[in-house]
């Protein structure tokens, strides 16, 4: 392949409790970073480049860097939800390059479940006066009732099936019960059936709002971990092949009046990936795709280029997904609906990719040579971001 | 119901809208060269253009989307039971979101497509803002 080779990934830790009690986020976050570097075999003063969502106590890279002890010369707080991470990925592409850092790091950390943060149901309408709180807040629209209206909208328009979409829950599952970690994650967590699932179950389980149903739901889980991002220099003397970034693309979308609900910011930020990548949707093995929700995965897979828009419902049903069905492989780890959904999932995307293209994961793709990790932040079907980051096997 | 979350004021953007209410309109604007612009704002957001004119609705839409809400922590919310989300595109060209009353039961009793007209929802409370909701044409 001929893509330059300017950045890679060259560590990751994904903290292992979902269920955290008694640790701060900002215990996992520097937990997370030490472990990250270990994985890379790079000191804690190796770090120049420090990217942070603002996630935590910690007051993003003001407050971070003086926790952590670091002094880096390069600081990035982007904060555009849970595509934070995949936005960092894509900084640190163009910082890297540029020379401006060789041993950058991202961190998470949360205590979600511990905290009992209400994140899904506990409506939007908190908060000051702001132009848009005025405009929602009086219809006691929730975090999923934004996700849902995309659902119903796809439906009515495509034809899509809450049996197709169940799908999705179903392949996330089967990677779940694979890992170790996510099946602690859902015992913890206290979920009525730690097993592999049926789209019968997932019919079964009860409506959040119309159409989602539980199954269809992420987890609210603690977690975190961090990403050590470094130097084609740097990559040659790591402790492990490094995962090698070879695109990235950065999107916005919004409520619109005469807006597609149904097209998500991915749209615009896949083809911008894809084409700095020099790679198109159907050579990528791996995608790691935030699934808050069933219908983002969905939405997603069109808008990735998987397939085309609408036509999810016969993808899905043709048989993909799974790591042991041909063609496209989707959420590896077990997803935010099975394994890990601390609040920002997008760290996660890269930390599974990282391990299928190190021949790594526990339900690894044989020979798995380009992964794409794509993170929907904000609101799908309100106001979101979409990153999409491709990465490469050494 | 237990009165819905209220607008909070200052906030210049949506005074004039939420005026609006009061007076039993519902107001959208439009820039000089005619795009419209909504929700409000103090600026076009085609042109950037501050000179913006105030209209009045017809109050007449159709259901874009929607979806029932069956869980919300939210206090005001979480003892109501089901209730409709909905984005409502209205006949002269504004998505908003807002809710369908009127229905039955608001599972089977809503559709994408659905023809609807805007009502103002009175709130209890002295200077309370109506809120506007659709009911089904």
């Amino acid at each position: 392949m001929a893509q330059e080779r300017l950045a890679a990934i060259a560590g990751i830790h994904e903290y292992p409790l979902r269920v955290a009690p008694g640790v701060s986020s900002m215990q996992i976050k520097a937990d997370s970073m030490k472990r990250a570097l270990d994985d890379a075999g790079l000191d804690w003063g190796d770090v120049d480049g420090l990217y942070d969502a603002l996630d935590g106590e910690g007051g993003g890279g003001l407050g971070l860097a003086a926790y952590l002890g670091i002094k880096p010369r390069l600081l990035d707080t982007t904060q555009v939800g849970g595509s934070s991470y995949e936005f960092h990925a894509s900084h640190a592409l163009r910082d890297i390059a540029a020379g401006r850092c060789n041993v950058a790091v991202t961190t998470y950390g949360s205590t979600a479940a511990s905290m009992r943060v209400p994140i899904g149901t506990g409506g939007m309408g908190r908060g000051g006066a702001s132009w848009q709180q005025n405009m929602e807040a009086p219809y006691g629209g929730t975090l999923i009732s934004n996700y849902a209206m995309v659902a119903h909208r796809h439906m009515y328009e495509y034809g899509t099936t809450t049996e197709q979409l169940a799908q999705i829950s179903v392949a996330t599952r089967k990677h779940a019960m694979r890992n170790p970690e996510a099946v602690k994650a859902m015992t913890d967590l206290q979920f009525v059936k730690v097993d592999e699932i049926t789209v019968e179950d997932v019919l079964e389980s009860r409506i959040i709002a119309d159409p989602l149903h539980l199954l269809e739901c992420c987890m609210i889980s603690d977690g975190g971990g961090a990403a050590v991002f470094v130097s084609p220099e740097i990559a040659r003397d790591i402790k492990k092949k490094p995962v090698w970034i070879i695109g990235a693309g950065e999107a916005t979308k919004y409520r619109e009046n005469d807006g597609d609900i149904t097209t998500s910011a991915g749209a615009q930020s896949a083809p911008a990936a894809y084409g700095q990548a020099g790679v198109t949707p159907d050579e990528i093995d791996i995608a790691m795709i935030y699934d808050s929700f069933s219908i983002t995965v969905a939405v997603m897979l069109e808008d990735l280029g998987f397939c085309a828009k609408g036509e999810v419902g016969q993808f899905i049903e043709d048989g993909h997904l799974a790591f042991d069905q041909p063609g496209l492989t989707l959420n590896t780890d077990g997803g935010g609906l099975s394994s890990n959904h601390p609040g920002m999932r997008g760290l996660f995307l890269l930390l599974e990719s990282v391990r299928q293209l190190r021949g790594e994961s526990n339900s690894q793709v044989d020979g798995a040579k380009l992964a794409v990790a794509h993170g929907n932040g904000g609101l799908l079907g309100g106001t979101h971001t979409g990153g999409t980051v491709i990465l490469a096997a050494d | 119901m237990a009165n819905r979350p209220q607008p909070s004021f200052p906030e210049p953007d949506t005074q004039h809208f939420w005026d609006g209410c009061k007076a039993g309109e519902l107001r959208y604007q439009t820039d000089s060269d005619g795009n419209v612009v909504f929700y409000p704002r103090g600026h076009s957001t085609v042109t950037g253009d501050r000179e913006l004119s105030w209209n009045v609705s017809s109050g007449l839409g159709t259901v874009y989307t929607y979806s029932v809400v069956r869980q919300n922590r939210m206090p005001g919310f979480q003892e109501l039971g089901a209730y409709a989300v909905a984005y409502i595109d209205l006949d002269e060209g504004f998505r908003m979101m807002s809710t369908v009353v009127g229905v039955d039961n608001p599972v089977t009793d809503i559709h994408i497509g659905q023809r609807v007209k805007v009502e103002f929802e009175e709130q209890s409370g002295e200077d309370a803002y109506p809120i506007p909701v659709f009911r089904p044409v």
